[in-house]
C-alpha cells in the first residue's frame, strides 16, 4: 500500500479546518495516512485527525513551535519525508499550507504541484502522473504531469468538501510524539507576535454581501451600499476598479487577488464582472445583478438582474425594505 | 538600499479565457499584457523603499521579449534597472524558474558589489499560481522568507525588517535580519499610474538581456482546461427603480431580508 503524508494546519494548538479537505482528499489514494502536525495540538484536535482517516499522527516537539514559521515548518516536514519516503505529500492549499510545502519542496529540491484538483492519470505511487490543477484562481484549469518518487501537492482549498472517514476509523490514530532537529537559525522567521482585527461579520463570513464596481462612480457615493448591507446584515464588497481608484480598501475587494465570498447573496451592482472578480464571487449561493448594460458578464451569470442605474436602484430597494417593516 | 522586484508577464483576460486550438496556451492573440496585480504592488512598494531610504530598485523577469514591456511599466513607476532573462516564451515550471532567477540574483549582486537588501515577489504568479519561486529562490540565496505580507518596515541602521502577514482575523509579524526575500499581497499599497514624465523616462531605461538556457522542468503542462460552466437564467426582475418590489420579494424569499 502506498504512503501518503499529510501536514496539519493549526493555530497554536487548534485544528485549521483546511487540513480536514487534505484528509479527504488523501483517502481517496488508497494509502496509510500518516500526519505531521509542528508543536502541540489539542487532544480533540487529534481526535479529528482520527475521524478523518489518519493512521498514525507524528508530533513534532520543538520550542520555535510556539507559533508559525514557515520555514521551521518546512524543514521539519522536509525531514519528515525524508524519514518516511512517503509516495505523496499533502496540504491544503491555503496561504499557510502552500508556503510550508514549497519551504520543504525547496530543501530537497523537488517539484511542488500546487493547488491540485484530481489525480486524472495514474496512481500516486507511480514515478509519472497528472493532476489536474487550477491557474488563475480556478478561470482555468490545467492537466499538468508531473514526474518525481516523492509526490508533493497541494489540495485547491473548497475544491472538495472535507468528510469524516467512512463509519469513522474506529480507532484513535496512532500518535508518535519526537523531538525535531531543527537549526537556531530557522528562529529568523518564526513568528514574533500578532495585530488582531475587529470580530464580526467579515467579508467571508457575510450572509449578504452589496458588492460596488466602478458603476458607483466615486469615493463618496456608497452610502447606499452601506446602508443595504447594514439592513441586511452584510458587508459591502467591491471590484478592484474601486480598490485601485482608492474608493474602497483592498480589504473589501472581491476577486482572485482578493477575498472569496460565499454568502446567501451577493449584490453585484455596477460591476461589469470580469473573470478575476468572478471566481471571488460564484460561490456566492445567489446573485443579483444590478447594471446598466444587459449583455454585461455578471448580468448573464447571475440568478436575478435589474436594469438601470444603481444610484436610483439601491434607493428604491433601501425604501421598499423600509416601507415593509413599517 | 537596494531593492528588487520580480514580475512575470501574462495575459489581462476579460470575462472569459479562451485557450488556444492546441489547448497548450491561453488564447492572446486580442488581449493586452499585464502582471499579476501583487506583483504590481511589489514594484510599489520597490519604488515607495527608494523613495524613503535612498538608492535604487531593479526589475526582473524571466519570460519573452515582449516581457520588455512590463520591465518599462515598472521603469515609469520609478523603478530605475531592469534585467530580462529572455526564454522562448514556452512555460518553465517553477523549479526552473527559481533557478534561473537565483543564478542571475547572484550574477546581479557580484556586479553591484552588495547583495540586495530587500527581494520582492508577488504572493503568487497570476497565471500559474505556484506559490514558490520566491520560496525557492530565498532557500537558494540561504535567506529567510515570508510569505502573504501586507506591510513593509525597513530598518537600514539595524539591517532588519519588520514584516506583516496577513491571516484570517488579523496579521503576524516577522522581524529579520536583511537581506531577506518577501511576497506580497496586494493590498499592501494602492499602486500609483504613471506619470507622462515617468513613461518617457521609461523608454530610456537600459534594459539588460540575459539569455537563459531553455529549461523546462519536472511539472509540464499537457493541456489547459475550461472548468465547468455554471449556467445560469437569469431572472429579469424589472427595470430601474420600479424593480424595487419585485427585489424585496426575492430577499424575502431567500430569507435575508
Ligand atoms: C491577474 C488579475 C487579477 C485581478 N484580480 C481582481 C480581483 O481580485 N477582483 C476584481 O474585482 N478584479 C480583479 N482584476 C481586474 C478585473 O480584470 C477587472 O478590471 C475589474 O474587475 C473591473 O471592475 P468593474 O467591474 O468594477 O469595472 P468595469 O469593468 O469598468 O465595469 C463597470 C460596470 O458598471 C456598469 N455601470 C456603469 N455605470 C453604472 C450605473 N450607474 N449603474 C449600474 N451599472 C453601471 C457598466 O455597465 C459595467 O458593467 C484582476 C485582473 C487581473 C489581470
Ligand atoms: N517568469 C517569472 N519571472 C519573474 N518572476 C517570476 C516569474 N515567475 C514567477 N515569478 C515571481 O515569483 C512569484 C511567485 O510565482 P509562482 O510561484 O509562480 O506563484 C511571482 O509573483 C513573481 O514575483
Amino acid at each position: 500500500m502506498a504512503d501518503v503524508l499529510v501536514l496539519c494546519e493549526h493555530d497554536r494548538g487548534s485544528l485549521e479546518d483546511a487540513t480536514l479537505e487534505a484528509l479527504t482528499f488523501a483517502r481517496g489514494l488508497d494509502a496509510d495516512i500518516h500526519v505531521l502536525v509542528c508543536g502541540e495540538l489539542d487532544d480533540d484536535g487529534i481526535a479529528t485527525l482520527g475521524e478523518y482517516g489518519a493512521d498514525t499522527v507524528h508530533v513534532a516537539e520543538h520550542d520555535m513551535f510556539a507559533d508559525f514559521g514557515p520555514e521551521a515548518w518546512g524543514q521539519a516536514l522536509a525531514d519528515k519525508i525524508e524519514d518516511l519516503d512517503p509516495d505523496a505529500v499533502l496540504a491544503c492549499g491555503t496561504s499557510k499550507g502552500n508556503e510550508v510545502m514549497a519551504q520543504a519542496a525547496a530543501r530537497l529540491d523537488v517539484p511542488f504541484v500546487a493547488n491540485v484538483t484530481e489525480l486524472a492519470d495514474g496512481d500516486i505511487d507511480d514515478d509519472e502522473v497528472e493532476m489536474i490543477r487550477v491557474q488563475w484562481g480556478g478561470s482555468l484549469l490545467e492537466r499538468a504531469g508531473l514526474e518525481a518518487d516523492t509526490k508533493l501537492l497541494s489540495v485547491a482549498h473548497h475544491s472538495l468538501e472535507a468528510t469524516p472517514a467512512e463509519g469513522g476509523n474506529g480507532d484513535a490514530p496512532t500518535v508518535e510524539t519526537y523531538d525535531a532537529d531543527l537549526d537556531d537559525s530557522l528562529q529568523r522567521t518564526v513568528c514574533v507576535g500578532r495585530d488582531v482585527a475587529e470580530s464580526g461579520v467579515t467579508l467571508s463570513t457575510a450572509p449578504v454581501v452589496v458588492g460596488g464596481g466602478r458603476g458607483v462612480g466615486g469615493a463618496d457615493a456608497w452610502g447606499p451600499l452601506e446602508q443595504l448591507a447594514e439592513m441586511l446584515g452584510g458587508r459591502v464588497g467591491c471590484s478592484r476598479a474601486v480598490t485601485n481608484n482608492g474608493w474602497r480598501p483592498h480589504s473589501d475587494q472581491v476577486g482572485q487577488t482578493g477575498t472569496r465570498i460565499a454568502p446567501e447573496l451577493y449584490i453585484a451592482s455596477g460591476i461589469s464582472g470580469a473573470i478575476q472578480h468572478w471566481v471571488g464571487a460564484m460561490a456566492s449561493k445567489k446573485i443579483l445583478a444590478i447594471n446598466t448594460d444587459m449583455d454585461a458578464n455578471m448580468v448573464v451569470k447571475a440568478d436575478y438582474a435589474v436594469k438601470g442605474d444603481l444610484h436610483e436602484v439601491l434607493p428604491a430597494i433601501i425604501a421598499e425594505i423600509e416601507a415593509r417593516r413599517g | 538600499m537596494r531593492v528588487l522586484v520580480c514580475v512575470k508577464r501574462v495575459p489581462a483576460p476579460g470575462a472569459k479565457i479562451n485557450i488556444t486550438a492546441d489547448g497548450q496556451d491561453v488564447d492572446a492573440a486580442h488581449l493586452g499584457f499585464t502582471v499579476s496585480p501583487h506583483e504590481e504592488c511589489g514594484v510599489e512598494e520597490a519604488v515607495q523603499l527608494v523613495e524613503k531610504h535612498g538608492g535604487e530598485a531593479t526589475v526582473l523577469t524571466l519570460g519573452p521579449g515582449d516581457a520588455d514591456e512590463q520591465l518599462r511599466y515598472a521603469a515609469s513607476l520609478g523603478v530605475q534597472q531592469a534585467v530580462l532573462l529572455q526564454t522562448d516564451g514556452t512555460p518553465w515550471d517553477p523549479q526552473a524558474t527559481a533557478r534561473a532567477i537565483t543564478t542571475a540574483i547572484v550574477d546581479l549582486e557580484s556586479e553591484n558589489g552588495e547583495p540586495f537588501d530587500l527581494v520582492l515577489f508577488g504572493n503568487e504568479s497570476a497565471d500559474s499560481g505556484g506559490f514558490q519561486v520566491g520560496v525557492r529562490v530565498a532557500h537558494a540565496l540561504e535567506r529567510p522568507m515570508v510569505n502573504a505580507i501586507k506591510g513593509i518596515e525597513l530598518d537600514l541602521d539595524n539591517a532588519s525588517v519588520t514584516a506583516k502577514r496577513e491571516i484570517d482575523g488579523g496579521r503576524e509579524i516577522y522581524e529579520m535580519a536583511t537581506p531577506a526575500v518577501l511576497g506580497v499581497k496586494e493590498g499592501i499599497n494602492l499602486p500609483r499610474y504613471p506619470t507622462m514624465r515617468g513613461r518617457l523616462a521609461s523608454k530610456k531605461v537600459e534594459v539588460k538581456v540575459v539569455e537563459v538556457d531553455p529549461e523546462t522542468g519536472d511539472q509540464t503542462r499537457v493541456t489547459l482546461q475550461q472548468p465547468p460552466e455554471q449556467v445560469s437564467n437569469t431572472v429579469h426582475l424589472g427595470d430601474g427603480p420600479a424593480a424595487a418590489s419585485a427585489v424585496v420579494d426575492v430577499l424575502d424569499e431567500l430569507g435575508v431580508l
